[in-house]
């Protein structure tokens, strides 16, 4: 079933792949609750997660589901580029590999970094995040979230909304939603939203500019974070006018459906994107996100390294 | 290590049998070339071998004047580690050019006559004639017009900022109208910049795909536009270099049609592949202009079909394979091109029909020395002998490590091509590709 030892991103992702991560991470959940949340699984595998862009909580989360696994597991961070280091992305890893490693976590500010290294060595390559590319866990959790609430995803309305134009999480989540037979929706200002997106994604996706509509259709919200430097580069007249119009506020929720949802990817400018109250109230699944994003990568990490569900079931 | 040209003297030499498509004096038939002293002494069906004279069976091969390239780029001064004057002619002769056109962006720029002349002087080893192209303002900064008189006495054919556009209408007008009094193109490398920061590849559906920043066709349209209004309203003559957009080329065909004087080149990487050859990230295929939608490709085809695209150029572009090794943003635009130029133009435009041989031969013999003013290099006696001989038929693989380029960054490793240069006659000598 998983064809491939890297995990770059969910374009061309099958709908069979994605089940089989989503029930083994249905599994590892279920480890994660016992009183040692912790298997064999991948004892003797060494994983270095690699981090190039500031991130706390999808480190951590790699490094939790790592060591839940029983992985030996490094951690390298580096802000900003590496060739402003003086050092090549493929010297770093090329180092690193020579130190025989399994497995390499990789977030980059550049898109498609991961599938550059996958090119070059052998280890397999998890993508958690290159640029505005993909990043594939974010959506397998998102995706774990909204079933874990509503039991499917088949025909779900999903409503990606914010800066669709510069997220990688919006693009997996395209993809990833799209395969499992979901609607999506992108929703924002035109200056943040894709070129060509129909053409790129699908001629199904819907496209809303004023958000109580794309709020009216939805059965759940995503909602993203903004980027504050976007004012600055002219995409916006201002934070004021974005959280004005654009923002998800406790208002604009009463047109929606009684049992919508809220994620977001985190971390949240609260009243910018999304209202303070709004991200603790009972719509809103993030922390259940959180959680999930431990199990969704123990899950990749085990299958990606060779792991078979029924393996892990008999091992459990 | 690249590789060196092995040439020889050769002032006698009877080509024997070859198609001579010469597109300038419109002949398309087999015949002989009989060379004296390096000059063209007969053309005519079977002429008797005289004594001393080296005798080339071109049975089944293309005799054409010398090919010329009108773009690209040798980093000498400022890169050698990429590629020299010498470097570059060794690799401009491989693929069958006998003449070329390095760009100023060098470093340091090319805006100073001492800097024309010591290119010009590096090349008088090889049999490849360097027409270096100048700087149209000082240091490329788009500020001040550089000494266009003294580049022209020290040999430079143009002027261009190449690498971005003239910064200003104003400096456009003025480098149009001042190079005017010495019949010289400003060479218009079509790019807005204000609406290409940070961009990587061609702003469409691949690029919202890849999560890439675009550069969208509308920098190119915008700045064909300024400068066609420009040529129109000064009297200048403007080329537009490496044209790409469907846009920018119904500009030229309208402005031509009015009777402006401009021209375009394109180059073969443009008529060969669309933006989709970037999924996958590989940077050799990061250029710019970027590799555009097929829509555009297909524009492309139909200018050159109906003239509005004038010649083809290289645009030549080495990178270290350090540079070009890495992530897709940051590396460095551009590919090389001087020897898969014949293979490309012969498989992709030629054997495909949509050129005829002698139309796609005027691309880049006629056209080229026309848009700059040179003499012609025609296949008649009394002429200098300057010759490309080559075969439509034979099938080759492209081999990056057989380049004579320093460089290797070129997307068509691999590719199965044909169209292959044979040998080259010029400056009294002939040179037998090994390869062939």
């Amino acid at each position: 079933m998983i064809v491939s030892k890297h995990l770059l991103g969910l374009a061309g992702v099958r709908r069979e792949e994605i089940s089989l991560i989503l029930q083994t991470a249905q599994f590892f959940k279920e480890v994660l609750s016992r009183p040692i949340p912790k298997v064999p699984t991948l004892r003797g595998k060494t994983v270095v997660n690699l981090f190039f862009e500031n991130s706390t909580r999808t480190r951590i989360s790699f490094e939790l589901a790592e060591k839940r696994l029983s992985a030996d597991s490094v951690s390298f961070s580096a802000s900003g580029s590496s060739v402003a280091k003086g050092e090549t992305l493929l010297d770093t890893v090329r180092n690193l590999e020579a130190m025989k490693i399994d497995m390499i976590v990789i977030r980059h500010h550049a898109s498609g970094a991961p599938h550059f290294l996958a090119t070059m060595i052998d280890a397999g390559v998890i993508n958690a995040g290159d640029g505005r590319h993909e990043h594939p866990t974010q959506a397998l959790l998102d995706m774990m979230t909204l079933l874990d609430k509503f039991g499917t995803l088949e025909g779900l309305k999903v409503a990606i909304i914010g800066d669709v134009a510069h997220s990688r999480v919006a693009r997996s989540n395209i993809h990833g939603l799209r395969a499992m037979g979901a609607k999506v929706a992108l929703c924002g200002p035109a200056t943040l939203l894709p070129r060509a997106p129909r053409e790129a994604f699908g001629n199904d996706i819907e496209i809303f500019t004023n958000v109580d509509d794309a709020i009216r259709w939805a059965d759940a919200l995503n909602v993203l974070r903004l980027q504050l430097e976007r004012q600055a580069s002219g995409l916006l007249p201002s934070i004021r006018e974005y959280a004005n119009y654009f923002g998800v506020t406790r208002r604009r929720l009463e047109a929606a459906k009684r049992d919508v949802v809220i994620m977001h990817p985190g971390p949240i400018n609260r009243g910018v994107e999304l209202e303070s109250d709004l991200a603790d109230s009972e719509f809103s699944v993030i922390l259940d996100q959180v959680t999930n994003g431990v199990a969704v990568r123990m899950a990749v990490l085990y299958l990606k390294s060779g792991g078979d569900l029924e393996v892990a079931n008999g091992a459990a | 290590m690249s590789r060196s040209i092995i040439s020889q003297p050769c002032p006698h030499l009877l080509l024997r049998g070859a198609r001579v498509v010469d597109p300038g004096a419109g002949i398309d038939q087999t015949l002989d070339v009989l060379i004296e002293d390096g000059v063209i002494k007969q053309v005519a069906p079977q002429i008797p071998a005289p004594d001393n004279f080296e005798m080339i069976n071109a049975a089944g091969l293309v005799l054409t004047p010398g090919w010329f390239d009108l773009h690209v780029h040798f980093r000498e001064p400022g890169r050698e580690d990429e590629e020299t004057v010498l470097t570059g002619c060794a690799a401009a002769l491989a693929g069958g050019f006998t003449g070329v056109c390095p760009m100023p962006n060098t470093s340091p720029a090319t805006d100073k006559a001492e800097i024309v002349k010591s290119i010009i002087a590096q090349s008088r080893q090889t049999m490849v004639d360097v027409h270096p192209i100048a700087a149209a303002t000082k240091g490329r900064e788009g500020k001040e017009p550089t000494e266009i008189a003294e580049l022209v006495d020290a040999g430079a054919v143009a002027f261009s900022d190449d690498g971005c556009s003239v910064r200003t209408a104003e400096l456009v007008r003025r480098v149009m109208e001042y190079a005017g009094m010495y019949q010289k193109p400003l060479i218009e490398h079509a790019e807005d910049e204000s609406l290409c920061l940070k961009g990587a590849m061609n702003e469409g559906v691949i690029a919202t795909k890849l999560g890439l920043s675009g550069l969208p066709t509308i920098a190119e349209d915008i700045i064909v536009a300024r400068d066609v209004l420009i040529a129109e309203y000064t009297g200048g003559r403007l080329h537009i270099a490496h044209i790409s957009s469907k846009g920018a080329i119904e500009l030229v065909r309208r402005a031509k049609a009015a009777g402006v004087q401009v021209t375009c080149e394109v180059t073969p990487h443009h008529f060969s592949l669309s933006h989709e050859a970037v999924i996958g990230f590989e940077t050799n295929t990061k250029m710019n202009p970027p590799l555009r939608s097929p829509a555009d490709v297909e524009a492309v085809i139909a200018g050159l079909q109906d003239g509005t695209i004038d010649a083809i150029a290289t645009d030549h572009a080495p990178h270290s394979s350090e540079e070009k090794n890495v992530e897709y943003p940051a590396a460095p635009f551009g590919v090389i091109g001087l020897e898969t130029a014949m293979g490309l133009i012969i498989s992709r435009l030629v054997l495909t029909k949509k050129l005829s041989l002698s139309q796609a031969v005027a691309k880049v013999t006629v056209a080229p020395r026309r848009i700059l003013n040179l003499p012609p290099a025609e296949i008649k006696a009394g002429q200098t002998a300057n010759l490309t001989v080559f075969s439509i038929e034979k099938k080759w693989v492209v081999d990056k490590t057989k380049f004579y380029s320093k460089s290797r960054n070129t997307p068509f490793d691999g590719w199965q091509l044909a169209g292959k240069v044979f040998g080259v006659y010029h400056k009294g000598q002939w040179w037998a590709s090994p390869d062939f």
